[in-house]
């Protein structure tokens, strides 16, 4: 009878999902048309335009870490609420929210594996948990990771996907960059290499600090990464930003990558590079 | 009393000259102390033509009434308000404090790759003999200056020009002292194309194994990365109304509330005052400011900072390299909260 009332119920969200599931996936990027286990074959890397789809941390793990190597550390440290933190929802209640959505504890899973049999610490972000922001847990499973390279001479791999830190914590977080440059510091003294990959999107305090800092840096295609927010500098400057800004091509071509590797080949890449590196492990 | 009152009018008179009030910025909570200060002046200025005896005594009282508004109102401002205090146009900046703490000042200018970033400034220059580096934002004063300064928003160049002068400081076994006060590292597409990530990233990692003292004073706005790419020390410490946050309340409360001007709600929940950053151990201590803040008597500020360097320095300098970075890097290692 409401004529002039429209429903709700056409119009609520739907919850992402984290990999599209159904028999046919859209392109993000494309719109192309794509058979789910094509895409699944594929690394979750769309044929046609070679987007890459967020990828689940236990899979990237498994795309990178020889099968039965990987032990996953530290997995019961989880979030506090060092401010009381509330805005309209209490953090605390946001924290429980991420972890039931995610089925992980924090923006971060870390562990120790071998990659093309080098000895690795492997850390993978999380972007779906918290919009993978950095606050005490994300600091200390870091620093834990680095401690624990150190200790049995492993090189150190994170896969960030970041939107910066994580302002429930305040001031809090924002230390997690110093404490973050303090252990890789500690992993550089102790002459242990560190490789940073990029993926979609890292951005804000998580590139100002340890994603930029590794000793080779490597991105995915086409990833967003960047300090400011592409949002706040359009605000700021008050136009629109050029085509192709703030992409890994872009860094590449500005001088702050290394390379860029699709992820198909992201493994051999890797063992390439540790292999390099990997005469100078006993010092 | 003919001397007396003539006694009270040179009182007055100096307080005049300093207050900033009655020719200056007044914040909205500032609004009751201008009233009764205004009223002391007109009593004075009265007092003046008219010569008047028992007026000296109710100048008097007046300006007792001031200063008792000034305590009740300046030592309990809330979290905002602070805010508005640490961005208080006539706030003292990084350059008006330089004169009046050290001497033989030699600014040093240019990150040697691309430009010279005035929203840093750094130098060569002494406080009671001990030769330091000091860096620190600088802000403009008024717009002119202020388009200069980039409103104290530094881009890489500017990063990269401090880590310069800390390495050069490392080695000649020089400390380091920066002055914070940014509302953060500039948002813009140049800064993005020369790698304002990187410069950051670049200055933590090695602020983080400088093998001298770093003391770091916050003498204004701590915005963010931007500040800390220039902040992590030894000792931090902060003056009484500055803030230090991970993001700008405006920004925070676009963000959670969607609304800037829920910027009060989101600053009460951001814990960024002086105190609330010593409760949280992630601050050393406060720098208590006159009445009224800092800009009301730069010289006494200028004092107690230099004071505070000093002493904190000659602490410092007892450890050797080794065991100032060991220290230093213990306590970044330990700040964190979790439940495990």
């Amino acid at each position: 009878m409401d004529w002039f009332r429209k429903t709700r119920e056409g119009l609520t969200a739907k919850a992402k999902k984290e990999t599209p599931d159904g028999l046919w996936v859209k392109c993000e990027s494309c719109g192309e048309i794509i058979f789910r286990r094509e895409l699944e074959k594929q690394f979750l890397v769309c044929p046609k335009c070679r987007f890459h789809f967020a990828m689940p941390g236990s899979q990237y793990i498994s795309l990178l870490i020889d099968e039965e190597s990987w032990e996953e550390i530290d997995t019961n440290i989880q979030a506090k609420d060092p401010l009381s933190f509330r805005d309209t929802q209490k953090y605390s209640d946001r924290i429980l929210k991420a972890i039931k959505k995610t089925g992980q504890k924090e923006a971060i899973t870390t562990g120790t594996g071998e990659l093309d049999s080098n000895p690795v610490v492997l850390g993978v972000m999380n972007f779906r948990f918290f919009g993978g922001s950095v606050g005490s847990v994300v600091g200390e499973k870091l620093a834990r990771a680095i401690d624990r390279a150190i200790a049995e001479r492993r090189a150190v791999i994170i896969i960030s996907s970041s939107g910066g830190m994580r302002m429930q914590e305040g001031m809090v977080s924002l230390m997690q960059m110093a404490k973050g440059s303090v252990k890789f510091s500690q992993l550089a003294a102790a002459k242990l290499p560190y490789i940073s990959v990029l993926t979609n999107p890292t951005t804000g305090g998580t590139t100002a600090s340890f994603s930029m800092q590794g000793d080779v840096i490597l991105a995915e295609p086409r990833a967003l990464i960047g300090f400011a927010g592409p949002r706040v500098i359009k605000q700021t400057i008050g136009q629109d930003l050029p085509e192709g800004f703030q992409r890994s091509e872009f860094l590449l071509e500005h001088g702050f990558l290394d390379e860029i590797v699709e992820r198909k080949d992201m493994k051999a890449k890797l063992a390439q590079v540790l292999a390099f590196f990997s005469g100078n492990e006993s010092s | 009393m003919p001397q007396s009152v003539s006694e009270s009018l040179q009182k007055a008179g100096s307080a005049d000259a300093r207050s900033s009030l009655r020719n200056g910025y007044v914040l909205e909570f500032e609004k009751p102390i201008a009233e009764v200060e205004q009223k002391v002046s007109e009593m004075k200025q009265i007092a003046r033509s008219g010569g008047l005896d028992s007026f000296s005594d109710d100048i008097r009282r007046m300006e007792r009434k001031a200063t008792k508004l000034k305590e009740e109102i300046y030592r309990k401002l809330t979290r905002w308000q602070k805010v508005q205090m640490a961005r208080h146009p006539q706030r003292p900046y990084t350059l008006d404090y330089i004169p009046r703490i050290c001497s033989g000042w030699t600014e040093l200018h240019g990150d040697r790759c691309f430009a010279d970033d005035k929203a840093i400034v750094g130098g060569l220059a002494s406080i009671d003999d001990v030769p330091l580096m000091i860096i620190g934002h600088q802000k403009g004063r008024g717009t002119k200056d202020n388009l200069y300064r980039n409103f104290g928003m530094p881009n890489p160049e500017g990063y990269r020009k401090a880590l310069r002068l800390m390495m050069l400081a490392a080695k000649f076994n020089r400390p380091v002292v920066t002055f914070i006060d940014t509302p953060g590292a500039y948002p813009g597409l140049g800064a993005e194309e020369r790698g304002q990530a990187e410069a950051i990233a670049h200055n933590l990692f090695e602020m983080a194994r400088l093998p001298v003292p770093i003391v770091t004073i916050v003498i204004g706005e701590g915005g963010s990365g931007g500040a800390l790419a220039i902040s992590v020390a030894d000792r931090i410490f902060m003056l009484e109304h500055a803030i230090y946050s991970v993001i700008s309340p405006e920004g925070c409360a676009s963000i959670l509330y969607r609304d800037a001007a829920e910027a009060e709600r989101a600053a009460e929940a951001l814990k960024l005052t002086a105190p609330d950053l010593v409760n949280l151990k992630i601050v050393d201590g406060i720098i208590e400011e006159p009445l009224g803040g800092a800009h009301r008597d730069v010289d006494a500020m200028a004092a107690l900072i230099k004071e505070k360097i000093l002493s904190t320095l000659k602490e410092l300098q007892q450890l050797s390299p080794e065991e100032l970075v060991r220290a230093r890097q213990e306590k970044y290692a330990n700040i964190g909260f979790w439940l495990e």
